[in-house]
């Protein structure tokens, strides 16, 4: 294992019961990478994700994140990486600067830090009038963009985003990518999760679940040339319509 | 008579110093027996357009008829020919399959049998189920159970509100085969959807963005009215290719588009010079070619302007 992968499975499995979530999933995802991670509702994405984010401990193979054993050293793992949603991102009755100083907080960042990031930050977004409204009373574009950087605020080697640009304007979802790119370009590895087909087409690699495996995993061009298909919804369509088993 | 009529709805919610806005004036007609897309993103106000038509909301301002019947005054019967699916799943968790739909269709002084004919291809793939607990459904079961309870009183008008949001492009296709048939049946259905590749899919579209109406169309006449010429343009290095065509004094705007980038071009564009504009710039591998406008460029090229 080299110093420039950033997430290595092997044979990773999540078992409840006599249901298999996940069955045997191997990948490797390289530092300051983009992986998309796709797949159908119910294919087993989120308990995938789950267990890399140190949240869920599996019953079979292994997997290292940043470095850290999934088993063995889930509480380094949550400390490295970063997490955003599109379900759940901040506060809403907190103000930006404090949710950005909750988050900050519970990653130990000193005072120091968190002052000269926080303005920082916030003339990034352009949103320096803001600090100091409540995060409800943004527009969700705004919301988005934010959580993301709150997510990727204590500089994380890892981030995970699981659907962050759903119901997103056609406008915001592409100034969210610029920042995705820009996350990136610094080094921080992305892994996405996505709906959209064409944001696939954004990410470095993809990988496609279909019933708690992965059925395909390359880059966009190489799925869509081995696949004899004119875009990426057609790439999902042809291997999510093998599916046997039932959504989430 | 159209099936719905809009005229300046106007929403707003809070009190004194916090009020916001969301809707500013609504207005658009649905013919009887269309399938009309509400297209937009989160916080457009879609979810409050379809509370008020049906009858779940007071507006604000303006007036709307529901089959011909009002919004406010005529409440009452309204109920008893829409059906609505909101968009958070509100089914009784606790009760079985069979248990929601009987309640639902005994409410409406019907039953399950009575109308078997217009649920039957949506019911039937649950009804091996029917005695689950609606909780304990996987979410695309609890759609078509959802889709199946508003059907049961045979609405002649039907709401949807982001019956797809979250789910994945398979799921999406089946959900929207479903729509066409019962379409052929003669519902008129109003659908509600932040995806904007399912405008295409729809008789007519009203597009909205907070809260204010940027277009009631066709997907064609939408797209039609786009009005300006469009390019795909791809290359070995999509980030500063990107970078390069914002630079251009040609491109009127520029911005992904899966594995394209697309540019909008000022009036008298020659694709050759842009080519060795780009070249020029050292880019590789360049792909340059002319594409209709998509939904989403309408969408956004009505957002910026």
């Amino acid at each position: 294992m080299s110093q420039n992968i950033a997430i290595q499975a092997e044979g990773l499995t999540k078992r409840f019961g006599d249901f298999t979530a996940v069955d045997g999933i191997s990948f490797e995802v390289q530092k300051g990478e983009i992986f998309g991670f796709l797949g159908a509702n119910g294919a087993g994405k989120t308990t995938a994700m789950r267990m890399l984010c140190g949240l869920s401990i599996p019953t079979g193979g292994k997997a290292t994140v940043a470095g850290f054993d999934v088993y063995r050293q889930t509480e380094q793992i949550k400390r490295n990486i970063g997490y955003m949603s599109q379900k759940f991102s901040l506060y809403e009755d907190l103000t930006v600067k404090e949710n950005i100083r909750f988050y900050a907080g519970i990653y130990g960042k000193s005072d120091a830090f968190i002052k000269e990031k926080t303005a920082f930050l916030l003339k990034e977004l352009h949103m320096e009038s803001e600090g100091s409204k409540l995060v409800k009373s943004l527009p969700l574009g705004w919301k988005q963009k934010l959580a993301f950087s709150v997510a990727i605020f204590h500089e994380p080697g890892i981030v995970f985003l699981d659907e962050p640009t759903g119901g997103v304007d056609p406008v915001t979802r592409r100034e969210f990518w610029n920042m995705i790119y820009q996350a990136a370009a610094n080094g921080i590895t992305v892994f996405v999760t996505t709906h959209y087909m064409d944001e696939a087409e954004y990410c470095n690699r993809v990988s496609i679940m279909v019933d708690g495996r992965i059925d395909a995993l390359d880059t966009p061009r190489e799925l869509k040339r081995s696949l004899q298909a004119a875009s990426m919804d057609e790439v999902f369509l042809k291997l999510a319509r093998k599916a046997t088993r039932n959504a989430d | 008579m159209p099936a719905v009529v809009a005229e300046n709805i106007v929403k707003r919610y809070g009190k004194k110093k916090d009020i916001v806005e969301a809707l500013h004036g609504i207005s658009f007609q649905a013919e009887q027996g269309e399938l009309f897309g509400i297209i937009g993103p989160d916080g457009a106000g879609k979810t409050s357009l379809f509370r008020i038509l049906t009858t779940l909301l007071l507006p604000d301002g303006g007036h709307a008829t529901v089959d011909g019947l009002d919004v406010v005054k005529d409440f009452k019967q309204i109920r008893n020919r829409v059906g609505y699916m909101p968009g958070k799943f509100s089914l009784y968790q606790d009760l079985t399959v069979a248990e929601n739909m009987e309640f639902f269709a005994t409410i409406f002084n019907t039953s399950i049998d009575e109308n078997y004919d217009l649920v039957k291809d949506i019911y039937s793939q649950i009804e091996p189920f029917k005695d689950r607990r609606a909780g304990k459904l996987s979410g695309g079961m609890k759609q078509k159970l959802a889709l199946s309870c508003a059907l049961i009183h045979r609405p002649s008008i039907l709401f949807l509100d982001e019956p797809t949001t979250g789910v994945d492009s398979v799921s999406r296709k089946e959900f929207w085969e479903m729509l066409r048939k019962l379409k052929q049946q003669g519902i008129t259905i109003l659908v509600s959807t932040p995806y904007m590749d399912e405008a295409s899919l729809c008789d007519r579209v009203a597009l909205v963005q907070s809260g204010k109406l940027l277009s009631v169309d066709t997907p064609a006449g939408v797209r039609a009215a786009f009005g300006k010429p469009l390019l795909a343009v791809r290359a070995e290095k999509m980030l500063p290719l990107l970078n390069d065509l914002k630079g251009s004094g040609a491109v009127a705007d520029a911005y992904p588009f899966g594995e394209y980038h697309h540019a909008v071009m000022r009036g008298n564009h020659d694709i050759t010079e842009l080519r060795q504009y780009l070249e020029q710039k050292g880019h590789q591998q360049v792909e340059i070619k002319a594409v209709e406008p998509d939904i989403e460029d309408c969408f956004m090229d009505l957002m910026k302007n």
